[in-house]
């Protein structure tokens, strides 16, 4: 059941392309923006870059999490998938997997070719790449409790915002600060240990928020 | 006549409204007023709605019976509703005289500080909003986790109305804080952990109130502001210990349990407006819950009576 709702939703999101490669181009314009904004000096640049790349990510999954649920909600498959004997915990899980896959992937593969646009070292491309590995499922998850409480909401778009961000400041704060540690030459383990915490502690927790979410939202 | 919506075999859940009045179904029943069905969810009625008419214990005369000590009784907004009336004076006047008084020691008394001069005397209200500030949203996660957990709706009622006042007194901590920094250490901001987690505060509490208002369906409002204040109250242990985990400008404690590390004038004047600033909370709360309760309950014959 797990494995069939992530194929699922993959399909889905196949026969929607359109759909993900927003997002993608979404992420990839706004980083673009920053060199022509500030000016193209290499120096600032290479400063500003990780925290770029994690600003851009943020609002690029954030995009996407109306996703999640929402057309399921719409069609009512949603109440259907609540309704198996299924524990709710996985059903979001499998959700959110499929979400991580479908928008986050994406964003982590291409951010190394933003990240030499921003002219960062190969050690510290590496290191945008483990930090988003780690810290974009996080942002998936988080989102997906915004994602429930917003469900069938006016302006749930605006919402979403409102109450995800703040929540993934945190993860903003480690995933940018591993990148901006090698590019200052230190060691950027104990940021990528903590985001990897938060990963684990939210993968635990938050699933469970978003499926009394979810109930609240479909009764 | 009372007809039972139950299931065969099953005995009647019990419905929200009844449950927060300390009225017990099978109590409520015998007072044979009239119940609506509110929905059907998977197939069994679930009686989420009833009448109004059993909430107000005078006409239900099977309410306080026999050997049945009523502990939910201001559970109910039916009750609650007059008791916050008598109480906003009791409040509202005192934290108007603790005001006054802890300005007058903060203003006058007070020595001016050796370091800092005169500036430093704007933390006499930085710091009460400022616990106020984290005290109000853990509070409010209570309430509405108390709402949601138990159905109660008075408690739900009472997180909403926290809510604003929470984030004003966040707010003004923030402003305060940004005032007093341009003197004491130079600028008006700095990105430091707690000045960072107390802006996520503000953004929690902005985050719950226009969840709440743009959800038009009272109970599901509840218990969305509930799961998202109970996900929010992460943040406060680490505003509170942020001074001490991460190297902060802001300075630590001053107050701790066993020192005051300043002049008891100054003490006084921060502990007299600590006082002030919960007084004016609760009585603000209060007046607020009042009108939610009056907006929310606006079918109840109870009402009509009590505001006539």
């Amino acid at each position: 059941m797990f494995g069939w709702l992530v194929w699922r939703d993959l399909i889905l999101a196949w026969r929607r392309r359109a759909d993900v490669l927003a997002t993608l181009f979404f992420f990839i314009i706004v980083v673009s923006l920053f060199p022509l904004g500030i000016g193209p000096e290499r120096e600032t640049l290479r400063t500003i870059a990780p925290g770029v790349v994690w600003v851009a990510a943020l609002l690029a999954s954030m995009l996407s999490l109306g996703r999640i649920f929402g057309n399921d909600y719409q069609d009512g498959t949603l109440e259907q998938l609540l309704l198996t004997p299924q524990p709710a915990y996985l059903v979001v899980l499998a959700k959110v997997l499929a979400h991580w896959i479908v928008s986050e992937i994406p964003l982590v593969l291409i951010a190394p070719v933003l990240g030499v646009q921003f002219g960062l070292s190969q050690n510290g491309l590496a290191i945008v790449v483990v930090s988003l590995l780690l810290g974009t499922p996080v942002l998936s998850v988080i989102g997906s409790v915004g994602a429930a409480l917003t469900l069938g909401l006016r302006a749930a778009n605006v919402l979403v915002a409102l109450l995800v961000l703040p929540l993934y400041i945190p993860v903003l704060i480690f995933g940018s600060g591993a990148v901006q540690a090698s590019v200052t030459g230190s060691s950027p383990q104990a940021w990528l240990l903590l985001l990897g915490a938060m990963l684990i502690v939210s993968l635990v927790f938050a699933p469970w928020a978003t499926s009394a979410a979810l109930r609240i939202s479909v009764e | 006549m009372f007809r039972s919506y139950s299931p065969p075999g099953q005995p009647a859940r019990r419905c929200g409204y009844l449950w927060n009045s300390g009225i017990d179904f099978s109590l409520c029943l015998q007072c044979r007023s009239q119940t609506k069905v509110y929905g059907t969810r998977y197939g069994i009625k679930v009686v989420t709605a009833t009448h109004s008419d059993a909430l107000d214990q005078r006409k239900c005369g099977n309410f306080m019976s026999k050997n049945r000590i009523n502990l939910y009784k201001y559970a109910a907004p039916a009750n609650f509703y007059p008791l916050a009336g008598k109480l906003i004076p009791l409040f509202a006047v005192p934290s108007a005289i603790l005001f006054i008084l802890g300005m007058y020691v903060g203003f006058f008394v007070a020595p001016t500080d050796a370091v800092q001069g005169e500036s430093y005397r704007i933390l006499f209200i930085h710091v009460p909003a400022a616990w106020m500030g984290m005290f109000l949203y853990v509070l409010m996660a209570i309430y509405a986790g108390v709402g949601w957990a138990f159905n109660a709706r008075l408690a739900s009622m009472m997180a909403t109305a926290i809510s604003p006042t929470g984030a004003i007194f966040t707010f003004i901590s923030l402003v305060t804080g940004s005032l007093w920094g341009r003197p004491a250490w130079g600028v008006w901001w700095v990105w430091d952990a707690r000045l960072t987690s107390t802006l996520i505060l503000l953004f929690l509490y902005i985050g719950f109130i226009s969840l709440q208002s743009s959800i038009d369906d009272a109970r599901r409002a509840d218990r969305a502001g509930a799961v998202l204040a109970l996900v929010g109250v992460i943040n406060v242990p680490i505003i509170y210990f942020s001074v001490q985990w991460w190297n902060s400008l802001h300075q630590g404690a001053t107050i701790t349990k066993n020192s005051f590390k300043m002049a008891p004038s100054m003490a006084a004047a921060m502990l007299i407006l600590l006082g002030a600033c919960w007084l004016y909370s609760i009585a603000v709360v209060l007046v607020r819950v009042r009108y939610i309760i009056r907006e929310r309950e606006q079918e109840a014959p109870w009402l009509a009576e009590a505001t006539a």
